[in-house]
C-alpha cells in the first residue's frame, strides 16, 4: 500500500467515525421504520382534527363502559389463557399420562382458528335453535326460552371464552418451551431440600418461566385488543366498538383517531411488558446446562384428570368448531366450489405470500442492522413493530391517506412536467394491501428474526468478520443459514395472519378483488356463515401449516436427549442453536 | 457491500410497481364503470349482471363498509370510482356533505323516482325502499294490541321487546325520525321507555330479533321488512318467520318509517356517461323489478309492483318525510342512544 493510499484510507476511516451509524444497513432500517411509522403518524395527526370534541360526550355517557368492558375482556382473556396455557404446559412437561405425546402438539391447533369464525360457530351450536339447547328442551320437555336458564353465548363471557380458546396456545407454547429448558439440577435441588413436586412447580419452575409466560399473555392480549369481529358479533361494547361508532355514526374520523390513540397506548403498555419479559429471559439463560427430565407418571384419578384437562381446550378450541365447519362445507360444497372460489383462494395465496416474503426480508435487514450497530437500529425495530398495535380498519385508513397523497403528488408532477397522468399507482392496487399487511405483521417477523439473531453469539459474528467476510457476506454465508428455520416459521405465521386479515383487505383492495377472508365475511356478516364455510375451512387448513411444522419441532424435542430444542417459533425465542452455529462455522 | 443492500431494498419496490401496472391497466380500459359499494355483492350482482348483458359495459366493483368515504376523499381527482352504492341514507348524505358527489340532473331518474327518495339537489337517489315494521308474536300479542312506534315505550311491554343494537344505521334512522316528529326531549323519553322494556340487551341482526320472538324471549320487535321475506324463503328460518305477525306502524298517522338503499355519482367520475347509464338502468323498470323479486325490497319506481310476498302483506301508508331531514338528525340520535345507555 502506498503512503498516499494509506492516508486516504485513514481519512475515510476518520470520516466514518464521525458518522459511524450512517451505513446502508442502518439507513435501510430507518427507511423501514419510517414507512411503518407513516400510518401510525397519520392516525395521530388525524387525532388533532376532530369534527367536534367528542370526549365530553363520551366521558359523560359511554366511555367508562367501553374502558370497563375492554379491561374486563382483557382481564378475562388474560386469566383464561394464563390458567389454561400454564396448566397444560405444566402437565405435558412434568407428568406422564395417556395420549400425552399427542396432546403435546394437538394443544397448538386452536391457533389456526380465526376467533370470529369460532364465535359464529359457537353461536350456531349454543343458541336457542342450536343442537345443544334443542336436545335439552327435548330431554326436559321445555318449550320456550323463558322456561329455563341457559348462559347467553353473545355476552362478555362468551367473548372471553371464544378468544381464550383460540389464544391460549401462545401461552402454552412459550410456557412449555421455558419449562423444558429449565435445568434439571435446579429442580432436583428443590426436591432434595424437601419441596414436593407440586410445590417445586409453583415455587421454582413457574417463577423461572414467568417472563416467557408474560410474553405469551401479552401477545394474546394484543390480539384481543385488536379484535373487532368477535366483540361486534357478541355485542360487547369495547373501545373498538366505540371507535367505529364515533367514526361512522357520528362521522367524526378525528374523534375515532383519538380513541385509536388511546388504544395504541394500551398496546404499547403490552409491548413494553413483552420486551421486559424477553430481556429477563435473556439474562436467565446463563442459568445452566439442560438435562433430560423424567416425567412423573400419574395414576388413578390424577391420570384421567390430566388427560381431560389437556384434551378439553383442544376439543373445544379446535375439534368441535372444525367439525361444524366441515359439516357446513360438505353440505354446501357444490354451491361453493366454483371457478370463482378458486380465484379467491389464489388471490389469498399470492397476496399473503408476497406480504410474508417482504416482511421477513425487511425484518432480516432491520435485525442485521441491529446486530451490526445496536441501539439506534433497535429503536428502528421498535418503531417498525408499532403497526401490530393498531386495529386493522384504522391502520387501513392510516395506509390509505399517505398512499393516496403520494399517488396524487406523483400524478400532479407528471401532469405539470410531462402532460401525462399516472392516476393512482399505489392506492387501490394490490400493492396497497401488501403494504398494509407488511406494516401490520412486520412485528412478528422482527420478533422472530431478533430471536434467531439472539441465538448466534456476538463472538461468532465477529469471528466471521475477522476472517475477512464483509457485512453482506457474513449475513449471507453465516447468518442466513442459521436464521433459516426461524425465518421460515415467521413467514408461515405471517402468511396465515394475512390469509385471515379482513378490515384492511376490504378497504384497500382493487376492483373485483376478493380473497377467501372477504368472501367468508360477505356471508358471515349476514349470519349465513354456512354458505361460505368452505372458504373458512381453507383458511383454517392454511393455518394448520405452520402449526404442523411447529409440532414437528415439538415431536423432535421429545426424542432429543438434551431436552433442548431448535424451536424456532418467532415468539419462543429459543436459545438453543449455539451448538449448531459452532458446527456451521 | 452497498449494491446488494440496494437490491434488497429495490426488489420489493419493483414488485409493487409491477402489480400497479396490472391494476392501472384494469381501470382505464374503455367500456367500463367502476363501483364502490357499501352493499354486499350477493345483493346487487344480479342487477349488475343484467346491466352488463344489456349494455355491454363491464362493471368493476369494490365492496366495503368502513372507510369507503375516506378512500374516495383521499383518492380525490384521481379516484377511479364512478358510482357509489349504499345501504342507507346516512352514508349518502355523508358523501354529499364531504363534497364527494356531483349533481346528476337526469330526466329519467326524476321521472322514475318520487321526490322524497332523492336529493333535491340531485346528488343522491334512492334505489329500493324498506319499511321499519313491527313484528309481534302471533300467539302472545293480539292483532291490534300495538299499532305505533310510540307504543313501544308503554309500560305494558316491560321485558317483552327485542332490539338490534341502537347504534345500527336502521335504528338510528328510526330514532332520527322520532326526533324530527317529537323533538329531542320527547324522543329521548321514548327511547328510555323502549330501553326499559327490552327483554335482553340489544344484539344480533334483524333476523335474530324474529328468531328471539319464535323462541319466546320476547313478544315484539321492529325490523326491516325484507328480512322476513328472506327468512320465509330459507328452509331453516321459515318456521321462525311463521310465528310472527307483521304490523305496519302509524297507519292512522304519518305512516311507517321508510329508509332507502341508494346511489350517487362521484364528483370526479372518470366514466361519467357509463355511470349515468348504470344509474338510470338501476332505477328503470327492469332492474327495479329484479330488486323487488330477488331481495324483497319495495321498488322506489312506482310503476313496479312489489313481489307477491309483499303484496300478501297488503298496501300500507308510508311516512313521506324527506330522507334528508332524517339524515340531519343522525348524529343527535347516536348521542341520544349513548345518553340513554340503550346498548347496555
Amino acid at each position: 500500500m502506498t503512503a498516499g493510499a494509506a492516508t486516504q484510507h485513514r481519512r475515510r476511516r476518520a470520516a466514518w467515525q464521525i458518522f459511524p451509524r450512517l451505513d446502508a444497513w442502518q439507513l435501510g432500517a430507518f427507511c423501514v421504520a419510517a414507512l411503518c411509522l407513516l400510518p401510525v403518524a397519520t392516525i395521530l395527526w388525524l387525532a388533532f382534527f376532530p369534527n367536534e370534541n367528542i370526549w365530553s360526550h363520551l366521558l359523560a355517557t359511554t366511555l367508562p363502559k367501553y374502558v370497563g368492558n375492554t379491561l374486563l375482556l382483557l382481564g378475562g382473556v388474560g386469566g383464561f389463557v394464563l390458567v389454561t396455557g400454564v396448566a397444560t404446559a405444566g402437565l405435558v412437561t412434568t407428568c406422564e399420562f395417556p395420549l400425552r405425546k399427542w396432546l403435546e402438539w394437538l394443544l397448538l391447533l386452536p391457533l389456526a382458528m380465526p376467533a370470529y369464525v369460532v364465535a359464529y360457530l359457537y353461536t350456531d351450536l349454543l343458541e336457542f335453535a342450536g343442537p345443544v339447547q334443542s336436545a335439552l328442551r327435548a330431554a326436559f320437555g321445555w318449550q320456550l326460552a323463558s322456561d329455563y336458564w341457559f348462559p347467553a353465548i353473545r355476552s362478555l363471557g362468551g367473548a372471553i371464552m371464544v378468544m381464550g380458546l383460540v389464544l391460549y396456545p401462545y401461552v402454552y407454547l412459550l410456557a412449555r418451551a421455558s419449562l423444558l429448558e429449565q435445568s434439571r439440577y435446579l429442580l432436583d435441588i428443590s426436591r432434595l431440600l424437601g419441596r414436593g413436586p407440586l410445590s417445586t412447580f409453583f415455587y421454582v419452575s413457574l417463577p423461572i418461566a414467568r417472563p416467557a409466560i408474560a410474553v405469551g399473555v401479552a401477545l394474546a392480549l394484543m390480539e384481543t385488543l385488536n379484535d373487532f369481529g368477535t366483540v361486534d358479533f357478541f355485542a360487547v361494547q369495547t373501545l373498538t366498538a366505540g371507535l367505529y361508532d364515533v367514526w361512522l355514526n357520528m362521522d367524526n374520523l378525528g374523534g375515532a383517531a383519538q380513541i385509536a390513540a388511546t388504544m395504541l397506548a394500551f398496546a404499547m403498555l403490552l409491548i413494553a411488558l413483552e420486551y421486559r419479559g424477553r430481556r429477563h429471559r435473556r439474562f436467565q439463560q446463563s442459568a445452566g446446562r439442560f438435562a433430560a427430565k423424567t416425567r412423573r407418571p400419574l395414576h388413578g384419578v390424577g391420570k384421567w384428570a390430566a388427560l381431560a384437562g389437556c384434551a378439553a381446550p383442544v376439543l373445544f378450541g379446535f375439534f368441535v368448531p372444525a367439525a361444524v365447519l366441515l359439516r357446513y362445507a360438505v353440505i354446501h360444497f357444490d354451491a361453493s366450489w366454483s371457478g370463482q372460489f378458486r380465484e379467491y383462494a389464489f388471490n389469498s395465496l399470492w397476496v399473503s405470500t408476497i406480504a410474508a416474503a417482504t416482511s421477513v426480508a425487511l425484518a432480516i435487514g432491520v435485525g442485521y442492522a441491529r446486530r451490526l450497530h445496536g441501539s439506534l437500529a433497535t429503536a428502528a425495530a421498535r418503531i417498525a413493530s408499532l403497526g401490530y398495535a393498531v386495529p386493522g380498519a384504522v391502520l387501513a385508513v392510516g395506509v390509505l391517506i399517505p398512499l393516496a397523497a403520494v399517488d396524487n403528488a406523483v400524478d400532479a408532477w407528471l401532469r405539470a412536467h410531462f402532460n401525462f397522468s399516472s392516476g393512482l399507482l399505489l392506492s387501490g392496487s394490490s400493492a396497497a394491501i401488501i403494504f398494509a399487511y407488511v406494516i401490520r405483521f412486520l412485528a412478528v417477523a422482527i420478533g422472530a428474526v431478533e430471536a434467531s439473531f439472539g441465538k448466534v453469539s456476538e463472538a461468532m459474528h465477529m469471528a466471521a468478520r475477522t476472517l475477512g467476510h464483509g457485512a453482506w457476506r457474513t449475513l449471507r454465508r453465516f447468518h442466513l443459514p442459521l436464521l433459516k428455520s426461524g425465518v421460515l416459521t415467521a413467514a408461515l405465521i405471517i402468511f396465515v395472519d394475512c390469509m385471515k386479515e379482513l378490515p384492511a383487505t376490504l378497504l384497500l383492495r382493487p376492483f373485483n378483488f376478493e380473497t377467501l377472508a372477504t368472501h367468508v365475511y360477505h356471508f358471515a356478516a349476514d349470519e349465513m356463515l354456512a354458505q361460505s364455510a368452505l372458504g373458512a375451512l381453507c383458511i383454517v387448513v392454511a393455518g394448520l401449516l405452520p402449526i404442523l411444522i411447529l409440532s414437528r419441532t415439538i415431536a423432535h424435542d421429545a426424542i432429543s436427549k438434551r431436552g433442548e430444542h431448535d424451536a424456532t417459533h418467532p415468539l419462543t425465542n429459543q436459545p438453543s442453536a449455539t451448538a449448531t452455529a459452532a458446527e456451521k462455522l | 457491500m452497498k449494491s446488494p443492500t440496494r437490491n434488497f431494498l429495490i426488489a420489493p419496490l419493483c414488485g409493487l410497481g409491477l402489480l400497479n401496472a396490472v391494476a392501472v391497466a384494469d381501470t382505464t380500459a374503455a367500456g367500463e364503470v367502476n363501483l364502490y359499494s357499501y352493499r354486499k355483492p350477493q345483493l346487487i350482482q344480479p342487477m349488475l349482471a343484467a346491466f352488463t348483458a344489456d349494455t355491454g359495459i363491464a362493471v368493476n366493483a369494490v365492496y366495503a363498509k368502513n372507510g369507503m368515504l375516506e378512500r374516495l376523499r383521499n383518492e380525490a381527482a384521481n379516484s377511479p370510482a364512478d358510482v357509489v352504492l349504499t345501504s342507507d341514507i346516512g352514508r349518502l348524505t355523508d358523501l354529499k356533505n364531504a363534497g364527494l358527489t356531483q349533481a346528476f340532473a337526469s330526466a329519467a331518474l326524476q321521472r322514475n323516482l318520487p321526490a322524497e327518495v332523492r336529493d333535491p339537489a340531485h346528488h343522491w337517489f334512492g334505489l329500493t325502499a324498506r319499511a321499519r315494521i313491527l313484528v309481534t308474536a302471533k300467539q302472545r300479542v293480539a292483532r291490534r294490541e300495538i299499532s305505533r312506534y310510540e307504543d313501544l315505550a308503554e309500560p305494558k311491554w316491560r321485558r317483552r321487546l327485542c332490539s338490534r343494537s341502537g347504534k345500527h344505521a336502521y335504528n338510528l334512522a328510526l330514532l332520527a325520525a322520532m326526533i324530527h316528529w317529537h323533538g329531542e326531549a320527547a324522543a329521548q323519553q321514548w327511547l328510555a321507555g323502549v330501553k326499559a322494556n327490552l327483554a335482553r340487551s340489544p344484539q344480533g341482526n334483524d333476523r335474530a330479533q324474529v328468531k328471539a320472538i319464535a323462541e319466546g324471549v320476547c313478544d315484539v320487535a321492529w325490523i326491516n321488512h325484507y328480512y322476513l321475506y328472506q327468512m320465509a324463503n330459507d328452509a331453516e328460518q321459515r318456521a321462525a318467520a311463521a310465528t310472527v305477525r307483521v304490523v305496519f306502524p302509524n297507519q292512522h298517522g304519518r305512516g311507517a318509517h321508510m329508509n332507502i338503499s341508494g346511489m350517487a355519482m362521484t364528483k370526479h367520475a372518470p366514466n361519467r356517461d357509463n355511470a349515468a347509464r348504470l344509474m338510470e338502468f338501476l332505477a328503470a323498470d327492469h332492474a327495479q323489478k329484479m330488486y323487488a323479486e330477488i331481495n324483497g325490497e319495495y321498488p322506489v319506481n312506482r310503476r313496479i309492483e312489489p313481489n307477491a310476498y309483499l303484496q300478501s302483506l297488503g298496501a300500507f301508508k308510508r311516512d313521506t318525510l324527506a330522507l334528508s331531514r332524517i339524515a340531519g338528525q343522525r348524529a343527535a340520535a347516536s348521542k341520544m342512544t349513548d345518553r340513554v345507555g340503550y346498548n347496555d
